[in-house]
This record gives C-alpha cells, structure tokens and sequence, in this order.
C-alpha cells in the first residue's frame, strides 16, 4: 500500500455546487409560468368582446405585466433578501407614505381611490403594500427575537398593521386592508406567539365583525360604507336580492355551475356576454370555471396548491427566522387571496374585492404577486447556498 | 458523512424546531381543508347541478322575439285583391342599444327628430311605449321615409346609435275608403284586448283587426307569430348566435261576397246621389247603401259615406285625428258605418210591410177603396198626404204605386185594433233584430208597440226619480195611441232601422215571392271563404238563413204588383226614376221614401228588389238629409243596379214628391 498521502484521483472532478447552477426553486417557478399561461388564455377568451375592435387588448396588456413581474423576480431572487432587513423603517414609511399619496392625488375610478395614474400604469400603493407590509413586519418580528413571546410585540406587529390596512380600507379597499391584518396574524403566529395572544386577537375580531356589521348599523354609526355591508352579507342570502349585490356573485355561480366537467368553451355565454360583471379581474375564476369547467379550474387551484406548498417548504427551508416570517407572509398572503377570491366566485365567502393572484388582470397585483415570488425565490436561493457552502442549519 | 455530501445535499434536511413544525403543520393542514372545500364545491356547482346552471345561463341569453306573421288578403268574390299587405323600411330604434339616458339619449331623439321631422318628445314617447308593449323588441318610430332619410341613417350610422332601417310588413287598401267601415283596420293589440276571447293565444305587440272584417275574422288573417331566438349580453344588446328560429305561419286569405265592380261603382253613384242633393241645396251630409242576394244573404256591395282611409292606421294617429274620425255620438263620424248602425225611420219603403203584415193577419180588403181626401182625422189630430195630394180612395196595388200615406194611414188605424199585426210581421221580416251579418257590431233598431211604450215610460220615470230632473228625455210617457199605430204603417214615428235590416225584410219578401211564399229570412254575410295563401279553399262560410216564414201567395204578389207598378207604371212614385229600363228583363220591384226627421231636411231612401233568374239583386240607399226618395236614392239604386246587370248608367232623379 503506498504511502503517499496524495491518493490518486478515481472521481469524476468535484462540480461547482448544483444550487448555483440551479437559481431559481423549479416547483414555485413552475408553478407561477402555469399560473401566468392560465391567466393569458382564459383572458383570451373572456375578455373578446370587452374592448370593441381589440379582442387581445387585455391579453397583451397582462402578458406585459406578467412579463415585467417575471424579471423583477429574477433580479429579486438574486438579491439577498437579509439586506432588506436593515431598511425596514425605510419600507414601512414608505408604505404608509405610497399609501397615503394614493389618498392625496389618486384619482376616483368608480367611487374608490385606490390608484394613481401614470402614463402607462395606473399604480395601485395598496397592492404593492402587501410586499412592503411582509418584509417590514417580518423584519420587525425578527428583531424582537428575544421577546416574542410579549405581549407587546403582538400588539406593535398589530398596530403596525392596523395603520396602513386603516389607510386603505377608507381608499376604500376593504380588501387588501384584511389581506394586511391576515399576514400580521400569520407573521406572529409562525413566529411563535403566545396561544392566548392568538386567541384574543380571534375574538377581537370576531367581536369588531359583530360590531361593524350587526351592532353599529343598529346604532345608526356606519363603519363600512352600506354598499360595502351589502356586499359582504350577501353571500349568505343569494337570492334575496339578485338584482343588487347577489347578482354579481349568482351569475359567477351559473358561469361556474354551466361550465360543468369539461367547460363550455367557446359556446360559454355569462363571461363572453358580461353577465359577470369583473370577469377579468376579480371574477376571472368564473371564467375559468366557465369555459374549462371542473377540469380547468382544478388545474389552477392544484397550480396554486403548489404554490403555496411550495411557500411554506421555501418557510421551513429558510436560513434564518427573517426569510421564516416573509415566506410566512407571503404563504398568507397567497392563501387568503385565493381561498377568499375563488370562494367569492363560487358563493360561499364574501365579495371583498381581492384580487386572484396572477390569474386577475391588473398590473400592480401581477406585479406584487411576482416581487413576493421573488422573495421567495431568494430565500430560498440563499437557503440553498449556505446549506451548500457551509452545511449550515437553519437555527431555530 | 462525507464532504462531498455535505457539499451538494440533495434536499437540505432542516431540523425545525417542534413549535415551528407544529404551527407550519397547522398552516399547511388550514390550507389543505380551503382546498378541500373549494374542491367540494366546485364538485357540487359544476359536476351535480351543472345542468340546472347550463339553463339558466341559456336563459340568461336567450331572448324570444316575436316575428310577426303576414296577415293574409281580403279578396272580392272573383278573388281580386281588396286588402294587402305592403312591404316598406321602416325606421326602428333598439332601446337596449341607445345611448345612456340623459344629456346623449335626448341629443340622439333630437338629432333623429330633426331628421325625421317628429319632435323629439314624440320620439321618446313612442320608445316608451314600444318598450312596455314587447320589451327588447325594436320600436318603429316611422314607416316610409324617403330615400334620403334612409341615406342619411345608413351613411351616419355613428350618428344614431340604436337607429336602424327594418323592412316591415304594412296592411295596405289599396282602394284607399272603399268599403273602410266594413274592411275595418288594424292596430297593435292593446293590453285590455289581450285579455278577450277573441285574441286568446296571441302575443304582446302583434298587430291585429279592430274593426270590421278585421277584427271579426282576424283568427284566420292574423295567422301565427314566428319566434325568433336572439343571444343577448348582460346589456341587452343582440350578439351573434347560432339559434333555431320558429318560422311564422302565414294568415289565411279571406274571400268575401263583395263585388269589387259593384262596390267601387255604388260608392261613386252614393257619391253622385249626395252631390245632386247638394246641387239642390240640401245638406245630404250622409248615406249608405247595401246590396244583397236576396236568395243567400250574400253582402254584393255595402258602403256608408262619409268615409275614411284605412291606411291612415297603419301609423299611429294623433288623438285629434281619431276623435275627428269617430266625429259626435249622436251623428257619427266616418268611423260609422251606416249601413249597419244607421238608426233611421224608413218613410213609405216600410209600407209594403205594412201592407203584408194587415193582409196575412186578414185585417185589410186589398180590394177595399181607402185613403179618399188629403188627410184623415182621427181624435184631434190630422194625418196628411205629402203636399196634400188627393189620390182618392184607391186598392192597395194602387195606393203603394202612388204611396198613398192616407191608405196606410187608414189600414195603421184598422190594424191597431188588431193589435201588433204590423209589428209582429216586421219583426219576423227582420226589422228591430240584429240581421247576425258578420261585423263586429250593428244595431238591433225598434218596432215601436204598445209593450215597447210601456217599457220607455217606465224607464222615463226611473230615470226622473233617480236624476231628481223635469224629464231625461226618453218618453213623453203617454201611452201608446192609435196614431202610433198610424205613423209606424208609413215608417215614421219611433221606428228605428238600418239600411241593412231593410235589405234583408225585402230579400225575404223576394226570396218568399220566387218560390210561392216559402221565404226565407236570409243572414246578411260579407265572409265567402276562407282560403289558404295559395288560393285553396280552407272553409266555406254559408251562415244558415235565421228563419222560414210562410205567406200568403196572392198577398204577396198583390204587395209586389204595388211595388213593381210603382217603378214601372206612369204615377209610380220611381217610374221616372227607370225611364228606359227594360223592365222585361229585369223587372224592378221598387219603393220609394221619405223619412220625416224634424228639424233635420227628409232622409231619402229607396228599396228595390230586381229579378233575375241567376243574380235577383236587393238594394237599400238612403241619404241623410237627402230629400225626397225619387230624388236623390232612386236614382243610386239605379246606377248600382245598371252596374250589376251591366247596362250602361244613367243618374235619373224623379220627380215624385211623395214620402
């Protein structure tokens, strides 16, 4: 037996580690490419007559945002998330700054204020607010590491929430304002918050629905706007009233119920005909439901199963409790906007105004939905590197 | 391990903390039980109750509209057309495609008014109305615009969102007022005429018969809407779809008994009469004639004047031009026919019923002198001849061909004590009951007796006790008189008739005259046929007479020898009248009369019966403030009657003076 040290070479060359060759998580990547070729053609085909003499107008406009969001998530997923942590303060203000400009210049567009027009884009501060709202909570949480536990720190993670989700729910987007108060909920609740905390804030909501929607109007003190009431308990009366606030959500459950197991395709009549008002944006899952049937919409809700399998994997994997909480977040987010969206389509929750992640047509929820993904991509990217580089564990 | 492994970990194995496994666990176990339930759902709405939803969503899109069927002709008896239908373009608007309400809709009616020349208010309205009559269905705004107009629409159609251009079926008469109270018009069916019998089955917006034959035959012309299935979006606005169509069943064909030579030639001699009346400086502001086969009933020419256009139906009238039409409730306006709801005394033409009534009761020696002197007395009061003419004492025969009123004067006093002989024959001749002619309505008149007295006195005095007044004006509630009597044998006093019933009591007298006193009192109808649109006949009508009387041979021919020497012998009250006429040939058995109306001029009538073994002919004519019978309606019988046997026609006024 020779005694050299050096032992000749038999293996193959050791190759640079697969998880830099490999940038991107493939499952959450697939996952969103499927979501975003779903949304191009059921698009095609429901928005043909919305626009007279350019049938592709709101296809095109949504590949090119679908586009956009996809490279600011490349470049996002190659950032290390951790160095947002230091700029927290500077993402709340300017949350809270966005939010409050969309108040101060955003124009009115059917009796809200949700956007500000520019030439090309009608920017939306509420939806992109989701993002800035996770990474500065996440980053806020992760610094009281120590005092997670306190009940201060589940009433400051509240409060930071509250303010913003108050800003926009008199713009008024009732919608992205819960979607805000769901992720703080989640963010502390992953985090480890004391049971008790958990339990209170339930009931605490629990009471403040009973109170906007049942004791106030009773007083005469109207917290939402009527409309806005009417619209949240009409699901539980379909056809009280199906001339008002019932008729969006009965025509979305004929759509869905028409398309049956295979869809109606081109013989689809509610969406092509505009029986469902906001069938590209927050009813584009009767869409779905109606010109691909059981079979198209499982196929995006098992798209969207993934996605949000794939988020909390990415929450789990994460190399510190940092890219935890934002993978939290954004699990939440992606959650609630899809059980609340598709449930508002199929008559069993609310119409609340939340948009379908990816599949809605509108810039601004594409283009925060990809930035989260982005988020994702990168902890999980630098997940993957220091499990590489240093075997390095995730320390909990 | 080795480094290598460490280096490239396939799946990084994290240990996780049990609170964070657990709380993720959670995370992930909420996440899989949404999903469940959307999956469930979704199973549920699409897979259980897909049907349910794939008809409401068809019923979503799907609007039925009528597609109205052609309405089938009105043919004469040789099958010439009288009444059409017209293709024209009519000018639609599609209230779901207008523009919003407000500021821009307002800006389009006034915009389309300007064009079309209707005010923009009218325009509106007319939408209005459509739009609750069939909703979704386009309104028409106006049929026959110009050419230009249509240009203008066509090349700007950006200009007049909602407007279009639709080729539409319009009813057309193409003889303008010929025989309009009888041909009647069509309309919209309105919302209480839904609700009728008569128009069970059809829908909103059809257009069918109101008046005349119409209205009474519209279930065979009206023919059977088409169904037209048109996709709609949630606006409202038609899309293209690929939808079966109910094809309209096309309304049958009517063939009536009028003549159309015959028709259009009464019209103009009517016409002829009330100009010689004017000439003459009487107001002969009216008139009808009717002409009937006195053997069936058959309607061979019916008219009342002053008439209107039917056409003018065709598009919405104003309220004025309607009120106009229908003129006062007492007089009448165009709108009346005459013919079959006149109310009028007969004058002399009632008196061969009388005569025949007196004769078959065994009342009157038709042989017996009567009517000596120039009036008669009875109690206080003086009957009279017309202009006190003396005709001496005179048979029956005699006194019809000079229309001795003191002979029939004599013979109402004689039959009074008799009772209602008189009476009794006119109503079974047809007088004071409705003929059942097929119109939608006629008179049924009064043959004034002792009940008929009793009857309006009694009303007379309900109607002063409940309106607490000195008198309504429906009797002067004395009891019924011999002179009552006397004034009824002469065709005055308050007996009420219409040319028609006239037509169908002398087609009897006819009918019973040609074969021995077997009559019958014949069913004046218009209704010939109905026929299929290729002209294959569907249904005969042939109403069955209304009953069989039987009189007395040698009475008859005695009542028709008066009548016949009354146009043919010197002294007949209308021999002037047939001057030249080949009474061989065609022996007319004919009597004038003059209806006393105070304060109203006479009303001229004549009746006359004319044999022929293969088309006898009965004629009525009167004239409203005409004058004198032989005057003014003799001399239209004739021109009709030298129509139907095709003699050259000649407008003869005679010279009598009778009444």
């Amino acid at each position: 037996m020779p005694l050299s040290p050096i032992r000749p070479t038999e293996e193959a060359p050791v190759s640079p580690p697969r998880a830099l060759r490999l940038p991107l998580d493939p499952v959450l990547t697939l996952a969103i490419i499927g979501l975003g070729i779903c949304s191009a053609v059921t698009l095609g085909a429901a928005t043909r007559n919305l626009v007279p003499g350019r049938p592709n107008y709101y296809v095109e406009r949504q590949a090119t945002y679908l586009i956009v969001g996809f490279v600011l998530m490349l470049g996002l997923s190659r950032l290390d998330y951790a160095r947002l942590r230091s700029a927290k303060n500077a993402i709340y203000a300017a949350l809270i700054l966005s939010i409050l400009a969309v108040l101060a210049l955003g124009h009115a567009a059917r009796g809200s204020t949700r956007a500000i027009n520019f030439p090309f884009f009608s920017f939306q501060a509420s939806e992109l607010g989701k993002v800035l709202l996770i990474v500065a909570l996440a980053a806020f949480v992760a610094e009281r590491t120590r005092a997670l536990r306190e009940r201060d720190t589940t009433v400051r993670v509240m409060i930071a929430a509250l303010i913003p989700a108050m800003f926009v729910i008199v713009q008024p987007d009732l919608g992205s304002g819960m979607v805000y108060m769901v992720v703080a909920y989640v963010l502390l609740f992953v985090a480890g918050a004391s049971w008790r905390h958990l339990a209170g804030l339930a009931a605490l909501v629990a009471v403040s629905v009973a109170f906007v929607l049942v004791a106030a109007p009773a007083a005469g003190v109207h917290v939402l706007k009527p409309y806005q009431t009417a619209r949240l308990t009409a699901f539980l009366h379909p056809s009280s009233n199906p001339q008002k606030e019932g008729y969006q959500q009965q025509e979305s459950k004929i759509a869905i119920g028409a398309g049956q197991k295979t869809g109606r395709g081109a013989n689809s009549s509610q969406i092509p005909n505009g029986f469902v008002p906001e069938s590209h944006t927050d009813f584009i899952f009767a869409a779905v439901g109606e010109q691909y049937g059981f079979v198209g919409a499982g196929l995006v809700l098992l798209l969207y199963g993934l996605l949000i399998s794939r988020a909390l994997r990415v929450l789990v994997m994460s190399k510190d409790l940092f890219g935890s909480l934002i993978a939290a977040g954004v699990a939440a987010m992606l959650m609630f906007q899809v059980f609340v969206n598709v449930g508002m389509t199929i008559g069993i929750m609310p119409i609340t105004g939340v948009t379908l992640p990816l599949m809605s047509y509108g810039g601004s929820s594409v283009i925060t939905t990809l930035l989260a993904v982005g988020l994702l991509q990168s902890i999980y990217v630098q997940a993957r590197a220091s499990a590489a580089l240093k075997d390095r564990v995730l320390r909990y | 391990m080795s480094a290598l492994e460490r280096v490239r970990p396939s799946d990084p194995r994290i240990p996780v903390s049990p609170q964070l496994a657990l709380r993720v666990a959670i995370i992930g176990g909420l996440a899989m039980v949404m999903f469940g339930v959307v999956f469930f759902r979704l199973w549920y709405l699409q897979v259980l109750s897909g049907e349910q939803y794939v008809q409401q969503a068809n019923a979503n899109r799907v609007r039925d509209l009528p597609i109205p069927a052609p309405r089938g002709q009105i043919l004469d008896r040789a099958g010439q057309r009288i009444v059409a239908s017209r293709t024209t373009n009519a000018v639609q608007v599609v209230p779901s495609a207008l523009p919003p309400s407000g500021a821009p809709r307002a800006a389009l009616y006034r915009r389309l008014g300007r064009l079309l020349g209707l005010s923009a208010g009218r325009i509106q309205a007319l939408v209005i109305r459509g739009r609750s009559a069939v909703p979704y269905a386009p309104v028409t705004i106006k049929t026959d615009a110009g050419s230009g107009v249509l240009t203008v629409l066509a090349e700007q159609q950006s200009q007049f969102p909602g407007v279009v251009q639709q080729p539409v079926a319009l009813r057309a008469y193409p003889y303008g007022d010929m025989a309009a109270q009888v041909l009647g018009y069509v309309g919209q069916v309105s919302k209480p005429e839904l609700k009728l019998r008569a128009f069970q089955g059809v829908q909103q917006g059809t257009v069918v018969g109101q008046e005349g034959l119409e209205y009474y035959y519209d279930r065979y012309l009206r023919g059977e809407a088409g169904v037209q299935r048109v996709g709609v979006n949630a606006a409202g606005y038609p899309v293209p779809s690929k939808l079966a169509a109910k094809q309209p069943r096309a309304g049958h064909s009517l063939r009536v008994t009028l003549d159309l030579g015959l028709q259009k030639e009464s019209e103009k001699a009517l016409l002829e009469g009330i100009e010689h009346a004017r000439a003459s400086g009487k107001p002969a502001n009216a008139g009808a004639f009717v002409a009937l086969d006195p053997r069936n009933g058959q309607v061979l020419s019916i008219g009342s004047y002053p008439g209107f256009d039917p056409n003018k139906f065709a598009k919405p009238l104003t309220k004025a031009e309607y009120a106009k039409l229908q003129g006062s409730s007492v007089a009448g306006g165009p709108l009346t026919d005459r013919a079959v709801n006149g109310t009028y005394p007969t004058g002399s033409t009632f008196k061969p019923i009388t005569a025949i009534g007196a004769l078959e009761s065994g009342v009157l020696d038709p042989n017996a002198g009567l009517g000596a002197g120039s009036c008669i007395s009875v109690s206080t009061q003086q009957f009279c001849n017309a202009g006190h003419a003396d005709y001496g004492a005179v048979s029956l025969v005699d006194a019809l061909r000079v229309s001795s009123d003191t002979y029939f004067f004599e013979v109402g006093e004689l039959a009074n004590s008799h009772g209602d002989v008189i009476q009794s024959k006119a109503r079974e001749l047809g007088i004071g009951r409705k003929t059942g002619i097929d119109l939608p309505s006629e008179i049924t008149g009064t043959v004034p007796d002792r009940k008929w007295r009793a009857k309006v006195a009694a009303a007379e005095l309900t109607c002063e006790r409940r309106k607490h007044v000195h008198s309504c004006g429906i009797s002067d509630g004395r009891p019924w008189s011999v002179g009552d009597n006397m004034h009824l044998a002469v065709g005055q006093g308050d007996l009420v008739t219409s040319p028609l019933q006239m037509a169908v009591a002398y087609s009897t007298l006819a009918n019973a005259y040609m074969n021995g006193g077997e009559g019958t009192v014949v069913t004046p109808h218009l209704g010939l046929e109905v026929d299929d649109s290729h002209g294959g006949l569907l249904q005969a009508l042939t109403p069955p007479p209304a009953r069989r009387v039987h009189l007395n041979p040698s009475d008859l021919s005695l009542v028709m020898a008066g009548i016949h020497d009354a146009a043919s012998q010197p002294g007949g009250t209308s021999f002037d009248v047939w001057s030249g006429w080949d009474q061989s040939q065609h022996p007319v058995y004919g009597k004038t009369g003059t209806a006393q109306r105070e304060p109203l001029e006479d009303q001229s009538w004549y009746m006359c019966y004319i044999g022929d073994p293969h088309r006898p002919i009965v004629i009525a004519v009167t004239v409203e403030q005409g004058g004198f019978g032989a005057e003014t309606a003799a001399p239209v019988a004739r021109l009709m009657a030298s129509k139907w046997f095709g003699k050259p026609g000649k407008f003869v006024a005679g010279s009598s003076k009778t009444l």
